[in-house]
Formats: structure tokens, sequence, C-alpha cells
């Protein structure tokens, strides 16, 4: 398969290929998909996310 | 030369340029977050891509598919499959939530608040701590080897100059979470990684011509490495080998499900405004990793073919028959070369004469038995010298986005998890702010010298060792985080016993196994056998079946052992109050 011998290997070149083709079909799929409201959480989480980098 | 370093001058400017817009608060993640504001996929997925994919990945284990060949492709698999789309779909929307939710800033502290313990966050955190300088010296090496071989300087030089370098990156302000960044180095890396693969292909005449090629040196993958179970750079090799075990149970599982665990990874879900956002990052994520390990991977292997066509460091035989013919004239037939060790005799009584000659090369002999200069040489001989130049900001970029975010782990791991959280009971205190900045200090020494003390024990002896020691540490979090936070993720029936016994045996078995019974390579003993019990590994050759346990990585005994007790202890165990678990799952459906 494409030049090289074990049967396996090529597999494994095929699905890499496969498997990066599957995350821009998914992406593209759900792109508008997932959108959440940033609620009280999010931002007290930031808030302190902000502080700690400053501390830094 | 000059070009070289205004051009890396200019890298430098650019990234101080990008780091101080991001201090300006305009342009870092959270800025984004507050505002309400997408960040825009591509900068996303890069950033996490920048973060996950090292020196480590492109020096150290492309250097080590010059070695075991094309096999490591599992490992892209593996990269793109698990490490973005299992990843970011599965884990990365939960663990944004539930993070935000318990208000986790940290990978142990999410652990720790997700099972109400404050010893499996500072417990966490330690281990954090100690190992994670095995993967940072393992980027290190892949950087400071190429550098040394680009410009001519030593090795030592290389190392504590670029440490040096990175030192000041972060310091000055690399720690931020500045996406653009990231974002600017991850495309330097995709530009690089992709021009090395179209040259490669069509310098060696093709794809399948390439691969051809290469299937067509197995003969010398075997006379040189057979005895270990390489049957060539196309093919795995032979199953229940010691080359098979290294390569699967070490290089392809421990890294390829190793990622999920990764505290420096986990903690970017929590810096995404929702999971539309992960959602998109996953279309640029899966083309930049197939870009950056499956490059990698390829031209690994593949160099074999080049080294094989351009340099001569092999020993081959002519052989020469000499025979009288009837007419009394001496006629001399040379055979086509053969490697040394396969040719016959010499033998003057009947004629046969062999002479010794240098002709080929395979990657590892070109690369003096450093597979960590594999790569680097073959950029160095075999592509254009702006190329080398390229390559060498496309390693600068990597190196410094992931340890970056390495430094970042290390020091809140020590501070915020072991120190506030877990010796002082959550009290915030000034102190716990310079444990940390202590803890980058140490962290940044430690590793420097992890990395001057790996190449000089084993560079030179043909091992692997930043692909082995970053899988190791890979192996080590599978083992120790994974059981418990696939089940503080998934599951509300995992009590805080069973994530502690899962943790603790994850950990002990891994250090157990690394100590005393996997043998660093052929002969090379484990780490602590020899010291304590004079034994190279307290399993040394016992072999059950096709099972070469001094070989077999701590991942495949730990891992199942910490799930198996994960939940059996779980089971056993009085789980937490119901209230506060429903709260951890509050907002994920």
């Amino acid at each position: 398969m494409l030049g090289i011998e074990s049967t396996s290997i090529g597999l494994a070149y095929i699905l890499s290929i496969l498997s990066a083709i599957g995350c821009v079909i998914y992406g593209i799929c759900f792109w508008n998909k997932g959108a959440e409201e940033i609620n009280i959480d999010d931002k007290k989480w930031v808030k302190e996310e902000k502080e700690l980098e400053k501390e830094l | 030369m000059e070009l070289t370093y205004i051009i890396v001058l200019a890298y430098f400017a650019v990234i101080a340029y990008l780091g101080w817009k991001g201090y300006q608060g305009t342009k870092s993640d959270l800025d984004y977050m507050v505002a309400g504001r997408n960040v825009h996929p591509y900068v996303m997925a890069m950033s996490y891509g920048a973060t996950f994919i090292s020196t480590s990945a492109i020096v150290g284990f492309g250097g080590a598919a010059g070695v075991f060949g094309m096999g490591l492709l599992w490992l892209t698999f593996l990269n793109v499959f698990v490490g973005i789309l299992l990843a970011f779909v599965v884990f990365g929307g939960r663990t944004r939530q539930m993070g935000h939710h318990l208000e986790a800033h940290t990978f142990p502290e999410l652990m720790g608040l997700r099972f109400k313990s404050r010893f499996i966050q500072g417990f966490s955190g330690l281990v954090i701590f100690f190992f994670m300088p095995l993967y940072t010296a393992a980027v290190l090496i892949g950087a400071a080897t190429f550098i040394s071989a680009k410009f001519g300087i030593n090795y030592e030089l290389a190392l504590f100059g670029f440490s040096a370098i990175v030192a000041i990156y972060v310091i000055m302000g690399g720690l931020k979470g500045v996406m653009y960044t990231d974002a600017f180095q991850g495309s330097i890396m995709l530009i690089g990684m992709v021009f090395l693969l179209i040259f490669t292909y069509s310098k060696l005449g093709g794809v399948v011509n390439a691969h051809e090629q290469l299937a067509g040196m197995s003969g010398i993958a075997i006379k040189i490495f057979g005895k270990a179970g390489h049957q060539g750079w196309t093919s795995m090799p032979s199953f229940g080998s010691p080359f098979w075990w290294v390569l699967v149970s070490t290089i392809i599982m421990g890294v390829g499900i190793g990622v999920l665990a990764m505290p420096q990874l986990a903690v970017r879900y929590m810096t995404v405004r929702s999971k539309r956002e992960l959602n998109r990052a996953v279309l640029v994520g899966g083309i930049f990793v197939l870009a950056m390990t499956g490059v990698a991977f390829v031209v690994g292997s593949l160099s074999n073919v080049y080294f094989g066509k351009n340099v001569d460091n092999l020993d081959f035989a002519i052989v020469t028959t000499t025979t009288v013919g009837e007419d009394g004239i001496e006629v001399s037939n040379a055979a086509p070369p053969i490697l040394a060790e396969l040719a016959p005799k010499p033998d003057p009584a009947k004629g046969i004469t062999v002479e010794i000659t240098k002709k080929g090369s395979i990657s590892l002999l070109a690369a003096g038995k450093n597979v960590g200069k594999i790569i680097p040489s073959y950029v160095l001989h075999a592509t254009p010298k702006w190329f080398g130049l390229l390559f060498l900001l496309t390693l600068l970029a990597a190196a410094m986005s992931t340890i970056s975010s390495q430094f970042h782990t290390m020091g809140t791991s020590i501070g915020r998890d072991f120190y506030e959280k877990g010796l002082l009971g959550g009290k915030r205190v000034k102190s716990s702010i310079g444990v940390t900045r202590i803890g980058i200090l140490v962290a940044i020494i430690f590793s420097v010298f992890l990395g001057y003390w790996l190449q000089r024990t084993y560079g030179g002896q043909g091992m692997s060792i930043i692909a082995r020691g970053t899988a190791i540490f890979f192996g080590l979090c599978a083992s120790t985080f994974l059981p418990m936070y696939f089940g503080g993720l998934f599951t509300r029936k995992i009590t805080r016993a069973g994530a502690i016994s899962g943790m603790l045996v994850g950990f002990m078995t891994s250090f157990f196994w690394l100590g005393f019974i996997l043998k660093i390579k052929g002969k090379m003993p484990a780490l602590l056998a020899e010291a304590c019990f004079g034994k190279a590994s307290l399993l040394d050759h016992a072999k059950s079946g096709f099972i070469l346990w001094d070989q077999v990585d701590p991942l495949f005994i730990a891992f199942p052992l910490a799930i198996i007790v994960t939940i059996v202890v779980s089971k056993l165990t009085r789980p937490l109050p119901e209230e506060y678990v429903n709260n951890c799952f509050k907002g994920i459906k």
C-alpha cells in the first residue's frame, strides 16, 4: 500500500490522514453548535485567573 | 551567518511585541472571554497545538522514526484521534464547565475540588513538579541538539544558551496565556513542517517511490537491528520483540493515551468561552497535529533513504572471484557490494578476495549514533540553507510555546497546589507567590541539569532519550491521573477513596516499574535495580509467552491496575454527599 511494505503501517498512514479529515468534517458540522452564555461562574473564574497571572 | 542572526533577532522581536500586546491586556484568552467575544478558532487551535507539539515531537520522535521506522505513524493516528478529536470533543467541554463552576485554575485543583480532597491536589502537584522536568528536559535537548548542529557549537553551550533565552522569555511574561504569541509560533511550525514534507517527497522521487526505496532497505535494517526485532522501516518490529515493546508500549501508547491527562493541556480547555470554540478548534487542530507529527515521522523514516544515497559510512564488501581459464588467462568477477557481515571469508586458494569499502549509510550512523541528531543532520545536509534557518525558527517556536506552559504548570503545582492548598489548607498567603516563583526557578535549573545529564549519559548510545523521556512522563500522567480524571468528569460513582487509591496505585506502580523492572535499553539496567539489588532488572529476561517483562512499559501495568483499584475501592467506600457531587456536575448535560 503506497509503497509501504506492511499493511499495518499503510493503515496507520491512511488512518492518520482520515482522522485529520474527520476533524475537519467535525469542525464544519459543529461550527455553530455548543455556544453558551457567559455566566457568573465564568466571570468569577476569569477574575481569579487574571489575579493569579498578575501575581506570577 | 549574519542573516541567520538578523532573522532570529527579528523573530524574538515579533514574539516580544506580541507578548507586550498581551501584557496590555487586549489579546489574552481571558480578556476575550470576559468581553464575551469569540476567539478565532484558528488562534485557539494553534495555541493548543503549539503547546502540545514541541521539539520533542519533531526532533525526538522524528529521530526515533529514523530508527524504528514508519510504525510511529500509529502515534500520529492517536495524536489526532485521541489528542485532538477525543480530547476536545469528549474531555474539553466537561473540563471547562466543571473547572469554571468549581473555580479550579490548575489540573490538580480540579481533581482536588471534584473529590473534595486536599491530598489529591497536593500530591498531584508534587508529582507534576518532580516529574515534568523530564519532559521539559526532552524539549530542551531537542532544541539544543539542532542549535548545536546548526551553529557548529558544542551541545552544552547550545543547551545553556537556549535555556537562558527561554528563562528570560518566561520571566519577562511568557507565562501569560498570550494566544497570539502561541498562534504565531504555531503558524511558523506549520509552514516549516509542510515544506519539509513536500521537499522530502519530491527529492526522493514522489510518495510511492520514496516509500518503495525505504522498503528496499529492509535488508540493511534487519542486518543491523534484526536481533532486537527490526523488520525494515516500513514494517512493524516483530511481535513481542524488544523493539516492538519499546515502540508499542512506550512510544505509541504512552504518548497516545497520556495526552489526555496532560496537566498543562487540560487547563487550556478552561480558557475558552464555550464548547463551540472547542468544536471549531478541532478543525484546525487535526490538520496541525497531522502536519507536525505525521511529517516528522515520515521524514525521520525517509531520512534513511537520503543517507543511504548520500553518505558512505557502512561497511560493504566487494567480493571478487578469480578463476583461470583454459587458456591460462585469469578472469576476475566482482559481485555487487554486499554488507560486510554477509561476505564470505577471503580464500586465496579458491581465488576469492574480499575488499571492504564504505558505502551508503542509515540515519542513525549518519547522525553519529545520536537519535536526537537524525532530524537536525537531515535538515542541515539535505535541505537548502535558507530552510535550515526556517527550521531553526520552527524549533524555537515549538520549544518556547511548550516550555512556557510547562514552567507555568510546574510553578503553580508547587506554589498553589502543594504549598497553598495541600499544606496550608487553602489559606491565601503571600508566601505562596514566592514559593511559585522559586518553584519555577528550581524547575528551570532541574530541567537544564537533566538535559545535560541525560545527553551526557545516554546521548551517543543509539537511544532515543528525547522520545523515551517524553513517553515516560506521558505514561506516568496517564497511570496516575487518567482514571480519576475520566471518572471525575463522566461518572458520579467514583468516591474520594477510590480516586486517591487509584492515583496512588497508578503512581507507585509506575515508579516501581521504572526503577526496578524496565531496562533502559538493551542491557542497560533499570534506574534503581542495579544500585539496590545489583541486578539489571528484578525481572531480568523474564518471559511469559510474548511478554518480555523487563521491556514492558510501566503504563501497561500501572494504568489497568489503577483503573481496577479506582473502581473496586469506589464500590466498597462511602460516596461523597449527593448534594456535593450534583453541584460538581451542575450545568453538565
